[in-house]
This record gives structure tokens, C-alpha cells and sequence, in this order.
């Protein structure tokens, strides 16, 4: 279906989640999941754009060999970067906006299960990003995103501390968003929606939620110990007492690695809805995308090694966790195969949700492929700490994670707002996005292959090329990235009413109103038929 | 509600085994079995921390998924401590000589 | 034990069981509390967990420093604060017994009797630390380790995580304690009955939680190197 069927405008708007109280108040102490939804959407959206002005700066010191600021300059640039756009941005990116908003709708519920905790993950984000603001004012902060010890512990002379509090905050709010999913998932589902019902973005988001709980709490920990390591000026990293760094990166990793999967699953179920959608198909091997779902939430947690191929970690452990990071390839396969096997003899048509789904699958691909080079313990070694490894998870966080985020900004901005945005200047710059991203990543995986290091402020100039093309690229990014900005303002106002169901598709989320009114629905649903039941392809007339 | 209400009684007794536990375990750090000390001490201390799960808390009446989510914890918490624990262990084992015709050394200096 | 147990009567009304908008049962308001507490408790235990793993990895790296520390270790405090925090969680799950019977000045007795030990637990907690204040163990502040001092390094690293595990244990009792006063005062104006008792429960498990957190920590700080 290509076509979007436009409802006359009406005079009067009827009660919804946004109209029915107004004023500050109503929404600072609002348990509404859906206006909860709207806060952490405006929320992420102003620290995605401070983590991508860092990045755009850092991007243009890297335009000549020298360096145009000082190392300290980009050294804190790169870090404020990577720990906004990980901790602040990409964790609760899809899950605490899109899935705040629709997981209730999808199993048939009124609510979260616990709404006023919902609010207060939101407020502890805030509290986490306000820490990380100040970390910024008072100077920054400049060990990157993973504060490795002993530099981060002992000798940055950079504002540690107070990034990570920022982090540590931010961590409960990402913990209570996902227990509350958990629990939602468990206990709230409406009548006859069974476990094998539930829309795999719902699956996605559970299995989130689980890697959410069990591994945030040991990151929060490795954290806690660094910040009293620089109060007491001793610690248990602390070489000098016998203390191992290394074991810090084992804590940190055993969240940080499972936290990738924080960052993709959600895409990926945001990815199995719009194909399924514009497809106009079930989702093809549904039980298997389901379930991979879960088995790379728990294989997430037995590969963090990966990152300590060349710390001296024991290579018995290495071999191990080599073997292991090969086989989350599985589970991510299944699903890039069951998507292209859902478009298979569909009826595909070419809205803008789709085209990022398009987008986001091949650049997944491209960043997992280039995973398993990673994972690989003997070509892991001459290509660590390269921009190999910067660009291949860009691919994978940007090219999949914010792509998978876009495009379900687009197909679902209708329900939470009941307009419609310019079709014409959405498919402009999803392309846009898609050049610009190309552009900046693809040449840091040749960079990254001839040898230059990440996080250097500066390079020998035969490198000069391939770093102005990455820095073009990121300006074109960035363009990509203002234009839906703007028109998704303006489409709050002038935008075309959008109606139920712009776009046709199954799923409980499509039979209310848009905007839905507070509590969803009227009358609790029930269900009775599987999800995607977009029926044989031949009925529909596209 | 259909809740259970735990009776005194067994909270009395396992209240009184967690005394008697604690001073077993006190009592018994004091002898010296070289390596096993360590061994009875998480013994007991598994057991202990059992019987509060189990009554106080009551896993016991709890339904089986609370059940499965406890052990799911659980055995994360083990996943974290064994992989964690396998390199330390097997961090200063050495190949000697060829690797095809390589003799490990378990242990080493720190 | 003089009140008697009131009998249900009737079907509770939403308002007794405090039924929030977004269930449709109070078994599934319960249900939901419940699977969220353990959930917030495996948490917990992860989150402790960190210290444990690093607890077990430097003991495995330097058992004989280690066991060092055992004669600054205080095993009579440690004891008598082992077997405080059990009565306590004793009389936590007497607590929601009451509750759960409506027995309204039990449940009183038991919350103050559960906020005492509590209390004692810190007391005595306080005095521990003040010892090693004294006899200069504090990590990064004031460590002098002269009797053994090969091992004056390597247990510094215990003493680190010492202070981190039983004071983040402290600062978990601090928060129980807060949360023990919110559900006496809640209590006192008979908030809870047979038909409402979640808050009780779900804040007995986190106490109890915490009692486990230190029926480890007992052996593993107090009980190594006895044996010497
Ligand atoms: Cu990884």
C-alpha cells in the first residue's frame, strides 16, 4: 500500500493522552506512559544533539594531520561523545520512547506496571544528564566512554567523578525501565494474548529488559569502585597494592557488551514491524525471530572478553570467548534472513519507514559482518583499538541502532501524534542520512585497516584523504539529521490528520484512536488471532 | 487474597537453625582445615541464606516463574564469577616450547 | 497476641485493597509487585555481586595476606551483628504475618522490634569502624599495616573492600530502616489489612535481602584466617 489515506481535518480534536490536561504540571507529574514517552523523546533528543555537536567539533579537528585543538581538547571531545551517545542517548533511545509508549497498547494494557516508577526513571535520567552537563561545564571529562582504570581511577586529571555519577544515575533509569517491562510483559497482557501473540518488537524489548536488570547493577558497581578508587586515592584496581585494571574491564564489560544489545534489539524489533508491515506479511519464521531475540540476550552475556583480546587477559579465556562471540552471529543471522525472507513475494512498497528498515538492514549486516573479523582472535589483535573498531560499531549503532530508531519515529509519529509528516521530505533525508552515514564510516574501515589508532588528535598525513571524506560525510549526517527535526515540528501543527491507521497495519496499536486517549483503550481487548495477520498477499490492493 | 500466610512455628525454627548455623560456622573458622575452611564457611552460608529465602521469604509458596527468576539471577551472578575466575586461573599457564608439543603449568607468581 | 482476626466478609472494594487504575484484579496488582521486587532483588545481587567477584579474585591472587587481617577482625562484634540482623528478619516476616491476619498492634510490635535490631546492627556497625579508624586500617586515609608488612599492600585490598561491602551494606540498612519507618507510620493509621499487606511484604524482601548480603559477608570478612 503506497497510498496514505488521509481523514479530513476535523474541527474538533478529540479527548486524547495530549489534550486532556494542560500545563507544566500536567506533564512533570504525569504517570501517563505515553506522555512519559514524550519527555524522554524530548530528553534524548537535546543529548543527542549535544553528543552530535561534540562529534561534528572532534570531526573538523581531524581535518589536517596536526589537529586543529589541543590533544586535551579532543581527548574530552571524544569521551563527552561516546558517553552521551551511549549512556544518554542509544540505551534508552528506542526502549524508553517508542517502547515506553507502545508495549502497554501492544499486550492490551492501560498502563506499565508500575507507572510512577516509569516517571521516576525518567526524572533519575534527567538527574544523570544534569551530572553529565556539569561534568562538561567544569571542564570535562577525558578517559572515553569506557573509563578504563588505572587512568580514569588515578591519573585523569579530568572530572571524573561527576560523569561518572552522571552514568550511574542514568543506569537506575535504564534498570527500572526495564524491570518495568519485565513485569509488564508477565503480568499485564490483555485476555488471549498468549506469548507467542505478542508483536516481536514486544519479544525484543523484553529480552532488553532482561539484559536491562541483569547487567546494568554490575556496571553501576564497577562505576561506584572507581569513583571511591579517586576519592581515597587507593583501590582495588590500583596496581600499586596489587590491585588488576584488568579486572575493572571485566565488570565494565560484563554490562558494556550485553549493553550492544541494549542498543540493537529494540531495532530490531522496530525493523520486524515495519517489514512486516510494508511487506504486507507475517513476519516470516516468527517463533525463530522471537527466539533469537532471547538467545542473543543470554549469549550477550558470555562473550565481554572479546574487548581484552590484547590486555593480557589469559588466552585459554580468549580462545573461549572467541568461540562464543562467533556464535551471537546465529541468532542476529536468523533475523536479517527472516526479514529478507518476510520481503520476499510481499507487496513491498517504499515509505519512509521502510526505507530506513531498508537502510538498517544492510548496514547491520556490513557492522556484523565486520564483528566476526573482530571476534576473531588472531585478526582481532593487529586491527585493535583502530578506527576498524570505530567503524564497524557505528555500523552497527548508527547504521542500526539510530536508523531502526528513525524509522520507527516515522512509522509510529502518527499514532503518538495524530499527524502525518511531508512524505517527500522524509524519503529526501532518510536517503541523506544514509549517504552522509556511508561517507563518514565506510572510510574509517580503511583507515582503520592501514593501521591509523583511534582517539589520537592527530594522524601522518597520508591518512589526510580518507579523515576529510569521514568529516564531509558527518556534515552531510548532520543535515540529514536537522531536516527531520524540522519538519516533525512542523507537522505537530500543519501536518495532515492522520487517522487510525495511516498505514494499514495489524496490531492492537492501529485499532485505537491517535493520539490514543490516556488509558488506551475503552475496554480491555481481546485477542484471538496472531500478530501480523496481514493475510494472503493477492487480497491486498496496493 | 490468596496469599500465604507463613506459621510461626517455622519461622521460629529456621530462625533457630540461622542462630546454631552462625555459630557452627564460627566455631569451625576457628579449626584448621587448610583449603576446606573456606569450603564449610560457603556451605553454611548457602544453606543459611536458603532458609531465608525459602521461609522468610517465601520462594517456597512463590509461584514458578518468581522461582525461575530467582535462579535466573542466580545463575548470572555465577556466570559472571566462573568466566571472571577462569582467566585468573588460567591467566599464568604457559606454553612451553612448541605449541603442538606444549606442557602446562598450572599457577605461577604474582 | 489479644486482637483476633477479622473476617473477610465481603469482596474487598477497590479501595481497600488500593487497586490502581491500570489493573484489573488486586491478585494482578499483587502478582506484578511481587515478580517486580524479585526483579529489583536480582538486581541487587548482581549489583553486590561486582564486589564479590573482586572479592574472590584478590583472595585467589593473595590468600596469605588475606588471611592476615583475620586479627583485626573483631569476631565478637561480627557475630553478635550476624546474629542481630537474623532476629531481625525474624521479626520481618512476623511483621507481615500481622498484616496478613489484620493484626494491626502485632504488626506495630514487630516493625519496632525489626527497627531496633536494625538500629543495633548500625550501632555496633559504627563502633567496628571506629576501631579501625583507631588502629589506622582505613584504606587511603590512615592504613599502617606493621605487623605483617609483606603483606601491608596486598591487605590494603581487602580492607578496601571491606569498607566498600559492609558499607554499602550500611547504606542498604539506612535505606530499610527508612522504608521500615514509612510502614509503621502507614501501619499506625491501619492502612494495612488481610486485603492490603503489599507494601509490608515487598519492603520484608528487600530487608531480607539484605540480611542474606551479610550472612556472606560474615564468613568471607570476619572468618578468614581463623584457622591460624
Ligand atoms: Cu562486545
Amino acid at each position: 500500500m503506497a497510498t496514505i489515506a488521509h481523514e479530513t481535518p476535523r474541527t474538533a480534536t478529540p479527548v486524547n493522552y495530549l489534550n486532556v490536561e494542560h500545563g507544566w504540571k500536567s506533564w512533570l507529574f504525569t504517570t501517563d506512559h505515553k506522555r512519559i514517552a514524550v519527555l524522554y523523546l524530548v530528553s534524548i533528543t537535546i543529548m543527542f544533539a549535544v553528543g552530535g555537536f561534540a562529534a561534528v567539533l572532534f570531526r573538523i579537528n581531524l581535518l589536517t594531520p596536526e589537529g586543529l585543538f589541543s590533544p586535551e581538547m579532543y581527548n574530552r571531545l571524544f569521551s563527552l561523545h561516546g558517553i552521551i551517545m551511549v549512556f544518554f542517548f542509544l540505551v534508552p533511545s528506542i526502549p524508553a520512547t517508542l517502547a515506553n509508549f507502545l508495549i502497554p497498547i501492544m499486550v492490551g494494557a492501560k498502563d506499565l506496571a508500575f507507572p510512577r516508577i516509569n516517571l521516576l526513571s525518567w526524572y533519575l535520567y534527567v538527574i544523570g544528564a544534569l551530572f553529565a552537563m556539569y561534568c562538561v561545564f567544569r571542564g570535562g571529562v577525558d578517559t572515553g566512554w569506557t573509563f578504563y582504570a588505572p587512568y580514569s581511577s588515578t591519573y585523569s586529571n579530568s572530572y571524573v567523578v561527576p560523569a561518572v555519577a552522571g552514568v550511574f544515575v542514568a543506569g537506575f533509569s535504564s534498570i527500572l525501565t526495564g524491570l518495568n517491562f519485565i513485569v509488564t510483559v508477565h503480568k499485564m497482557r490483555a485476555p488471549g494474548m498468549t506469548w507467542s501473540r505478542l508483536p516481536l518488537f514486544v519479544w525484543s524489548n523484553y529480552a532488553t529488559g532482561l539484559i536491562q536488570v541483569l547487567g546494568t547493577p554490575v556496571l553501576a558497581i564497577s562505576l561506584t569502585l572507581i569513583a571511591l578508587e579517586r576519592v581515597a586515592h587507593v583501590g582495588i584496581f590500583d596496581p600499586n597494592i596489587g590491585g588488576d585494571p584488568i579486572l575493572f574491564q571485566h565488570l565494565f564489560w560484563f554490562y558494556s557488551h550485553p549493553a550492544v544489545y541494549i542498543m540493537i534489539l529494540p531495532g530490531m524489533g522496530v525493523i520486524s514491524e515495519i517489514v512486516s508491515c510494508f511487506s504486507r506479511k507475517r513476519v516470516f519464521g516468527y517463533n525463530f525471530v522471537a527466539f533469537s531475540s532471547m538467545a542473543i540476550a543470554v549469549l550477550s552475556f558470555v562473550v565481554w572478553g572479546h574487548h581484552m583480546f590484547v590486555t593480557g587477559q589469559s588466552v585459554y579465556t580468549s580462545v573461549a570467548f572467541s568461540i562464543l562471540s562467533f556464535m551471537v552471529a546465529v541468532p542476529s543471522a536468523i533475523k536479517v534472513f527472516n526479514w529478507t525472507a518476510t520481503m520476499y513475494k510481499g507487496s513491498v512498497s517504499f515509505d519512509t519507514p521502510m526505507l530506513y528498515a531498508f537502510g538498517f538492514i544492510g548496514l547491520f549486516t556490513i557492522g556484523g559482518l565486520t564483528g566476526l573479523f573482530l571476534a576473531c582472535l588472531a585478526l582481532d589483535v593487529p586491527v585493535h583499538g583502530t578506527y576498524f573498531i570505530v567503524a564497524h560499531f557505528h555500523y552497527v549503532m548508527v547504521g542500526g541502532m539510530v536508523m531502526a530508531y528513525m524509522g520507527g519515529l516515522h512509522f509510529w509519529w502518527p499514532k503518538m501524534t495524530g499527524r502525518m509528516y511531508p512524505q517527500v521530505w522524509s524519503q529526501i533525508s532518510a536517503a541523506i542520512i544514509f549517504v552522509g552515514f556511508n561517507l563518514t564510516f565506510f572510510p574509517q574501515f580503511i583507515l582503520g585497516y592501514l593501521g591509523m589508532p583511534r582517539r589520537y588528535h592527530a594522524y601522518p598525513p597520508e591518512f589526510q584523504m580518507l579523515n576529510v571524506l569521514s568529516t564531509a560525510g558527518s556534515s552531510i549526517l548532520a543535515v540529514g539529521y536537522v531536516i527531520p527535526l524540522i519538519y516533525f515540528l512542523w507537522s505537530l501543527k500543519n501536518g495532515p490528520i492522520a487517522g487510525k491507521n495511516p498505514w494499514g497495519a495489524a496490531g492492537l496499536e492501529w485499532q485505537i484512536q491517535s493520539p490514543p486517549t490516556t488509558y488506551n483503550f475503552d475496554d480491555t481487548p481481546v485477542v484471538n488471532e496472531e500478530a501480523y495477520n496481514y493475510g494472503p498477499v493477492e487480497e491486498v490492493v496496493g | 487474597m490468596t496469599a500465604h500466610i507463613p506459621k510461626v512455628r517455622p519461622l521460629v525454627l529456621v530462625w533457630a537453625s540461622l542462630i546454631v548455623l552462625t555459630g557452627i560456622t564460627s566455631a569451625v573458622s576457628k579449626i584448621d582445615l587448610g583449603e576446606w575452611n573456606v569450603v564449610v564457611a560457603l556451605i553454611i552460608a548457602v544453606t543459611k541464606a536458603s532458609l531465608v529465602a525459602w521461609i522468610f521469604m517465601g520462594v517456597r509458596y512463590t509461584t514458578t516463574l518468581t522461582k525461575l527468576f530467582v535462579v535466573a539471577g542466580l545463575v548470572w551472578l555465577g556466570i559472571m564469577l566462573l568466566i571472571t575466575a577462569s582467566d585468573y586461573k588460567s591467566r599464568n599457564w604457559t606454553y612451553q616450547g612448541q605449541p603442538w608439543s606444549q606442557t602446562k603449568t598450572v599457577g605461577g607468581s604474582h | 497476641m489479644a486482637e483476633t482476626v477479622v473476617p473477610v466478609t465481603h469482596e474487598p472494594t477497590p479501595e481497600e485493597t488500593h487497586l490502581r487504575h491500570h489493573f484489573a484484579t488486586p491478585e494482578q496488582q499483587m502478582d506484578a509487585a511481587t515478580l517486580g521486587m524479585w526483579t529489583f532483588l536480582i538486581t541487587e545481587v548482581l549489583f553486590f555481586g561486582g564486589m564479590f567477584a573482586g572479592y574472590a579474585v584478590y583472595r585467589g591472587m593473595y590468600p596469605d595476606a588475606f588471611a592476615s587481617t583475620s586479627r583485626y577482625m573483631n569476631l565478637v562484634l561480627g557475630g553478635t551483628n550476624t546474629a542481630v540482623l537474623i532476629c531481625s528478619s525474624l521479626t520481618m516476616a512476623l511483621s507481615v504475618r500481622a498484616a496478613q491476619l489484620s493484626k494491626r498492634r502485632d504488626l506495630i510490635l514487630f516493625l519496632i522490634l525489626t527497627m531496633i535490631f536494625g538500629t543495633i546492627f548500625l550501632v555496633i556497625k559504627g563502633f567496628e569502624y571506629h576501631d579501625k579508624w583507631v588502629e589506622q586500617l582505613v584504606p587511603g586515609f590512615n592504613f599502617r599495616y606493621d605487623e605483617a608488612i609483606q603483606y601491608a599492600h596486598n591487605a590494603q585490598i581487602l580492607f578496601f573492600l571491606y569498607f566498600a561491602m559492609t558499607g554499602m551494606h550500611a547504606l542498604h540498612m539506612v535505606v530499610g530502616l527508612g522504608l521500615l519507618t514509612f510502614l509503621l507510620v502507614q501501619a499506625n493509621r491501619r492502612v494495612f489489612h488481610a486485603n492490603y499487606f503489599a507494601p509490608v511484604e515487598m519492603i520484608g524482601l528487600y530487608w531480607h535481602f539484605v540480611d542474606i548480603v551479610w550472612i556472606f559477608l560474615f564468613p568471607l570478612l570476619y572468618l578468614i584466617g581463623q584457622n591460624r
